[in-house]
């Protein structure tokens, strides 16, 4: 057995070796969660700060300096041109020097104090269209405070009210975001970088010679995947880092159960990997069923980005069995609401069972002879 | 050797009419030969004749649709780890890990195998010390030549007690070839058995005894020389100053049986095995002469194991079949 157990840590150390000499994809793996977490950070926060505003107002009045001076205080906007005529506008917008106008019909006081519905024109740079309609919510949100202030009647200033509005996103987002990040991060380094390593090793034909020898197969895939769940769990610890010291995200559990669910997760996406470079016929068709079976559902249909309540039913049938789904919420309970085993044991054991099935299928697609 | 030997006292290898197919592809046909102890036998036969499907039986890493192997007296189907651990096998592939070094290439194999490089020293010293020092060169930067000698090192650090390999000297420079077999020469000196593929014909002579294999069935097991000395008719080697005029214009002679360059020289075979060498050379010169070849040299000459396998490999499927 002493020999047995130098075979497999001579493996494990091949392995170590394979991955610190790619150096491109190492770094990339090293500073992946690290970039993930910023990017999607940002780029998934629905809010949106300094939003630079034209405002056209032909005829100033006290009205219209009242909520000028609104704008002009509110930290989102900052009024970037004022100007009597529309001229002004079109070319800022066109520079990408204005992300939105206000253009104030003439006399807008007397408008207001006859009573009669007034319009305010809006105009928002929708190039990102979420962007826009977000900040035009924000303006909305502006003029309605105002007019609920000056005890105008409804239909005083009549601009349709977002609902956006009413959200506040700015640190939420990201909160939600992480546990989704981590579970991405983990499903790439097990699942992708096993099936593509495995596969490699059957495309060269190193394999012959490995199969020709006393390692019996659970000995190779040992060997394969622990510098793998090694590297993944180094990833959700920098991920995690990365959340706390960028985004303040909160962690408010069990770190031990965050990492022994990590691993149980792992172990999944392994099996998966295994499995794909099994029955995949080359490294690029391995990466291919990687990418589309289980990067594609992680970042789609695991409630990381479209809520899972959104979807349509039978979609929602298909979101059980994927593993970042269940994973996702184990990791927000324990991050976000510091709950633990008591509420979590079902989806452990949803995992559980996935690891199980996906295990025996990995270990038996991988035969000691060819077919 | 009789069936009623004991195990250990067997022919390191025997094959007994293994067959198998792909598909509707007949890889292997009937094969049935044997290596003995301290033999170094090479499979000799062009691409797709069967050759990797065989050494994929051998190794215990296919199974044979039909017939029996055994190797060190297991069972390539029932004893799958005992042979494991006691052969040495590379693939035709070089399979080494180019990203990994000279060193730690053999290092890994070695532990794979429970032993170390320090242990396997005696066995690959010949051979290592000639790498030695490129030992810390990443395996992808090595030469083919080099490259070869590696994964030999690799294939025998465990010290097996017989040697597969599979084309090992595809793809490598004639000089790295020529080493490469007087490696071998010296390996067998050790009393391992080697069963070595090719589809170099020359370097059949290198060998004990061959296999001549062609499309799945062995057309020919013996040694070399012996193989050689079973041509059939009288064979006359020609050189003119247009040799693939020349090929054409013997190839429509009356009497021609097989003509194939050679060389620089064509192989002439003719049909009479009976008539006189001198007088088939008389003939030739004049019909040649009468062509307007020049330069022309026209000897008769004995024929060599490529001469026998290019016999043995055009004709048909029913096959001279030595005892092995």
């Amino acid at each position: 057995m002493a020999d047995r157990r130098s075979a497999l840590h001579a493996f494990i150390v091949k392995e170590m070796r394979h991955i610190l000499r790619d150096r491109q994809t190492l770094t990339i793996l090293l500073l992946l969660p690290l970039a993930m977490v910023v990017l999607f950070g940002y780029a998934l926060r629905n809010d949106i700060t300094d939003v630079r505003l034209v405002v056209i107002d032909p005829t100033p009045d006290y009205a219209t300096i009242a909520l000028r001076n609104r704008f002009a205080g509110n930290p989102r906007f900052e009024i970037v041109a004022t100007s009597q005529t529309p001229d002004l506008a079109e070319p800022l917008f066109r520079r990408g020097d204005a992300d939105l106008a206000l253009a104030f019909p003439p006399r807008f006081a007397e408008s207001l104090s006859q009573g009669v519905p007034t319009r305010l024109l809006l105009v928002g740079d929708a190039s990102d269209p979420n962007t826009g309609s977000t900040m035009a919510a924000y303006a909305t949100a502006v003029i309605t405070s105002y007019q609920t202030e000056i005890g105008a009647t409804g239909q005083a200033v009549r601009i349709v009210p977002q609902l956006r509005m009413r959200f506040n996103p700015t640190l939420e987002s990201v909160n939600l975001f992480v546990p989704g990040l981590i579970a991405l991060v983990l499903t790439l380094i097990t699942a992708l970088m096993t099936s593509i390593s495995l596969s490699r090793e059957k495309e060269r034909g190193t394999l012959e010679i490995l199969l020709v020898s006393p390692l019996h197969p659970w000995q190779i895939i040992l060997g394969k995947v622990m510098p793998y769940l090694l590297l993944a769990l180094g990833n959700v610890a920098t991920a995690l880092l990365a959340a706390w010291a960028v985004f303040h995200v909160p962690f408010r559990g069990s770190l031990v159960l965050l990492l022994s669910a990590s691993v149980l997760y792992s172990m999944v996406g392994l099996s998966l990997g295994v499995l794909i470079a099994a029955l995949a016929p080359s490294q690029r068709a391995a990466m291919l069923a990687a990418l589309a079976g289980t990067m594609l559902p992680n970042a789609l249909l695991s409630g990381m980005i479209f809520p899972i309540a959104s979807l349509p039913a039978w979609l929602r049938m298909v979101t059980y069995v994927v593993p970042a789904r269940w994973f996702i919420v184990i990791a927000r309970g324990i991050m976000l609401k510091g709950v633990g085993l008591t509420y979590l044991w079902k989806e452990l054991a949803v995992l559980t069972v996935m690891l199980v099935v996906l295990l025996i299928a990995a270990v038996r697609s991988f035969k000691p002879r060819f077919a | 050797m009789t069936d009623h030997a004991v195990a250990s006292s067997r022919a390191p290898l025997e094959v007994r009419g293994v067959s198998r197919r792909f598909e509707e592809t007949v890889a292997l046909s009937d094969v049935s030969f044997a290596v003995n102890a301290g033999e170094l036998f090479g499979l000799v036969g062009p691409d797709g004749a069967g050759k990797t499907t065989l050494f994929r039986i051998l190794t215990t890493l296919l199974v044979p649709d039909s017939g029996t192997a055994t190797v060190l007296g297991l069972d390539v189907v029932r004893d799958l780890w005992a042979i494991r651990s006691r052969v040495g096998y590379m693939p035709g592939r070089f399979s080494l890990y180019p990203d990994l070094s000279v060193e730690e290439n053999l290092s890994f194999f070695a532990s794979v195998f429970g032993t170390s490089i320090d242990e396997g020293r005696a066995i690959i010293a010949p051979i290592y010390d000639q790498i030695e020092p490129f030992k810390d060169r990443r395996a992808g930067a090595l030469s083919g030549g080099m490259k070869q000698k590696l994964a030999l090192c690799c294939a025998l650090v465990h010290c097996p007690e017989i040697l597969f390999l599979d084309e090992p000297t595809t793809g490598v420079d004639a000089v790295s070839r020529r080493e490469f077999w007087d490696l071998l020469g010296a390996l067998k000196k050790s009393g391992l058995p080697i069963l070595v593929s090719t589809a170099y014909m020359d370097e059949a002579t290198r060998c004990d005894r061959v296999g001549l294999i062609q499309r799945g069935r062995i057309l020919a097991v013996d040694a070399p020389a012996a193989i050689a000395a079973r041509y059939p008719n009288p064979l006359i080697a020609v050189h003119a100053n247009e040799r693939h005029k020349l090929i054409q214009s013997l190839r429509d002679y009356q009497h021609a049986k097989s003509v194939y360059p050679f060389g620089d020289e064509v192989h002439y075979s003719d049909a009479r095995a009976a008539k006189a060498m001198d007088d088939i050379v008389a003939e030739l010169r004049t019909y040649l002469a009468g062509s307007g070849f020049t330069d022309l040299r026209v000897k008769p000459i004995s024929a060599g194991v490529e001469d026998a396998f290019m016999e043995l490999m055009g004709q048909p499927e029913a096959t001279v079949r030595a005892a092995a």
